[in-house]
């Protein structure tokens, strides 16, 4: 017991302020890309996930972008990657980035901020992934994140949740669990898609053996990133809620 | 026929008549050698097996093949580690190995299969019960259905069936390579990027005739060493958690963060994402980074020390991990079990030793178990250390010179095999061309592949309170069997 004592005494305090004032994330991080000119050819000829479009409607899908850096490499002129880790948005759509600023998601309205702002349950449902999105979901509840401090828990049973957080493209051999769970949740309820599969197939866009959310499953938070830093979960779990904005 | 490890060979020249095969392949199992990859690929009309046998102790490879056109002969029965590889087969190809114990699917990906849905082993009698657990499990993991078989708490059998993770990767190499095929080989299992992401780099580098340079093979190293050093600490403190002893599971959590984001140092994530491509590194370290490096790995060293010490000091740890989930050496070697897992049971496998490369010349390391949490545990502390021990090394000595060589075309009609000590054990890359010289081919073998069994052997004639302990000291991934 004394030296348990002791070691927390060594270890020290280790939790992390959030929101930081300054975020000290490596400098080869690559966080929110900003579009430095309308030309996008060069960049989306350089994506291997057809992430990045040009023309009329030029921008940067960051549902999409496995954050692979190839774009940047290939047309610096065009797009960089800043190292501002708040990503997420409510629809698809807003996680394109175009050449004005990015804006994130807000927060839930009404009832459902009045019964989740304090006190929010989340169901994990891993379905096909790499198991890079779990453990960046699951680095969120130990001291240095501290998950818990803003009434946020992942939760072992669905009917004990208020939502579920999706990571992975949904493999077709994961669809009847992941409806199961959504529906043993009681409503209201949310959904979080974490990750650049949950959201778009990641990775594995294209493939045949993974089915995506299904469509009558909706969406109210996307978090994009392959994984998401910790951070960027967290963030887009806080503003969701209200605790941020 | 003997091929060397990270070279490209004729894939022609591996072909052998059927009954030549079979018979090779059982002398050479029953002479010591281990499946490293057993696979059957598309060949004209019909399918080609073929097997991959490791010599460890001589560090020799040798690989046979032929071609089947209908069913053929299960080597199961006489080799249990082969019992995955020809359900795989079966599932993939539809060869039917006959003899076979129990074909089962293995990734339900088949028309008509449904996830979860076959035989189980039963064990029948009053007051004989099932447990079933998953696909969606209490904690944030993966998915996966496992069934015991159990009186009270006492656990006869447990089964383990996987396949929700089927993503259909593999054959995604195909045609390639091209530019998603890094990204298949880093995601294959994620917190296992470099580990994956160095074999696949490995198997091109040999097809193209490229050696990547002593400073790139040096940073891969580095890389490689810190995601085991991650993921062993993070083990030790879920462990640490799993036996109700919160102290050491804080602090061990906290220190993989540490660990991780070193490697986001290197390259900007922290799996080690986009570090690695073939012929090189994407990312060099100056001077200032060295430095930083250094010193994070002495402070989180230090700490790593403090934590893990009170786990060996404290009673009840010691009292839940002793004891339980005993793997022994024979079901260990008769199953063909790696990496940490078979070092903890007495099995002297490691990769960076028997099948040496790269900045891994020299390497030395000898440890030894009694095959049960304790001992894959404290295997696991051993490893942190001789990690930090070749990092450090490297940091003070980085070879001077270029990070990337010219990786050109492949070689047509050749094949590669190349191996890596990933943090859970070995993993195969199999990597075959066809006559455009791009991959017709691609096999990949996770640890995991071989050493569910393991789990599903250690928890024999335990307890169900002890699954968690268990399952967490061999900590495998769903994903990369799954593919």
């Amino acid at each position: 017991m004394i030296k348990s004592i002791i070691a927390r005494l060594k270890q020290g305090y280790r939790t992390m302020p959030f929101p930081p004032a300054h975020m000290n994330l490596p400098a080869r991080y690559l966080g929110l890309p900003r579009i430095k000119s309308p030309e996008l050819a060069g960049a989306a000829a350089a994506c291997p996930y057809g992430a990045i479009s040009s023309g009329p409607e030029a921008g940067l899908d960051m549902g999409r972008c496995i954050f692979c850096g190839e774009c940047a490499k290939a047309a610096p002129g065009a797009v960089e990657f800043t190292k501002d880790y708040r990503l997420c948005a409510r629809s698809p759509g807003g996680l394109i980035v175009r050449d004005k600023d990015f804006k994130r998601a807000e927060a839930l309205k009404g009832e459902l901020r009045r019964i989740f702002r304090r006190s929010f349950r989340l169901r994990v449902v891993s379905a096909g992934g790499c198991n890079g999105c779990e453990s960046d979901c699951n680095v969120l509840q130990t001291v240095g994140f501290d998950l818990g401090r803003f009434g946020v828990q992942f939760t072992a049973s669905p009917r004990h949740a208020d939502g579920i957080l999706i990571t992975g493209p949904v493999a077709r051999n994961m669809e009847l669990a992941l409806r199961k769970t959504y529906a043993a949740v009681s409503s209201p309820k949310v959904v979080i898609a974490c990750g650049a599969c949950a959201i778009a197939g990641g990775p594995y866009a294209g493939h045949e053996e993974c089915a995506g959310i299904p469509a009558d499953i909706p969406v109210d938070l996307y978090i994009p990133g392959c994984p998401p830093h910790p951070l960027t979960i967290l963030d887009g779990i806080l503003r969701l809620i209200g605790r941020i904005d | 026929m003997k091929i060397n490890h990270l070279s490209s060979f004729d894939f022609g020249a591996s072909d052998m008549d059927s009954g030549i095969f079979f018979e090779t392949a059982a002398s050479r199992l029953s002479a010591g050698g281990r499946a490293v990859a057993y696979f059957a690929l598309p060949d004209g009309a019909s399918s080609r097996l073929v097997m991959c046998v490791a010599f460890d102790r001589e560090g020799r490879l040798e690989v046979y093949s032929t071609l089947v056109r209908r069913p053929f002969r299960s080597l199961t029965p006489s080799f249990p580690q082969l019992h995955l590889f020809e359900r795989e087969i079966y599932e993939q190809s539809g060869l039917k190995p006959e003899g076979h114990p129990w074909l089962k699917p293995i990734r339900f990906n088949t028309p008509g299969s449904v996830p979860g849905v076959a035989d189980y082993f039963k064990v029948h009698g009053v007051q004989v019960h099932e447990v079933a657990v998953g696909p969606v499990h209490a904690g944030v993991i993966e998915p996966g259905h496992f069934r015991f078989q159990c009186h009270g708490e006492h656990v006869f059998h447990l089964e383990i069936m996987l396949g929700y993770q089927h993503r259909g990767v593999e054959k995604r190499f195909i045609g390639g390579p091209d530019g998603r095929s890094i990204h298949y080989a880093e995601t294959l299992a994620g917190d296992t990027s470099i580990g994956h992401g160095w074999a696949y780099c490995g198997a091109i580098e040999a097809l193209a005739g490229v050696n990547p340079p002593a400073r790139a093979q040096v940073l891969r190293g580095l890389m490689l060493e810190l995601e085991r050093m991650a993921n062993h600490t993070g083990d030790l403190g879920a462990l640490a958690g799993d036996v109700a002893f919160l102290p050491t599971a804080s602090f061990c959590g906290r220190l993989r963060g540490d660990l991780l984001n070193m490697s986001a140092l290197v390259c900007g994530n922290r799996f080690g994402r986009n570090m690695l491509k073939p012929g090189g590194v994407n990312f060099d370290l100056d001077q200032e980074l060295v430095k930083e490096l250094k010193l994070r790995l002495e402070n989180t060293l230090r700490d790593a020390e403090n934590a893990v010490a009170l786990l060996w000091e404290t009673g009840s740890v010691i009292e839940r991990f002793e004891g339980t989930g005993v793997l022994v050496k024979e079901a260990a070697e008769g199953l063909g079990i790696v990496g940490p897992a078979a070092r903890a049971s007495g099995v002297g496998l490691d990769t960076r030793r028997n099948f040496s490369c790269g900045p891994y010349e020299d390497f030395t390391m000898s440890v030894s178990g009694s095959g049960d949490v304790y001992s894959r545990a404290y295997v696991r502390w051993l490893e942190i250390q001789k990690s930090a021990e070749l990092v450090r090394g490297w940091l003070d000595a980085l070879p001077e010179g270029r990070i990337e060589a010219e990786c050109g075309e492949l070689k047509p009609d050749s094949a590669a095999v190349s191996l890596v000590e990933g943090w859970r054990g070995q993993i195969c890359h199999f990597a075959v061309t066809g006559r455009d010289g791009k991959l017709r081919h691609y096999k990949v073998v996770d640890p995991s592949f071989h050493n569910w069994q393991a789990l599903a052997m250690a928890l024999r004639n335990g307890e169900i309170s002890d699954f968690p302990v268990c399952n967490k000291s061999f900590n495998l991934s769903y994903c990369g069997r799954d593919l």
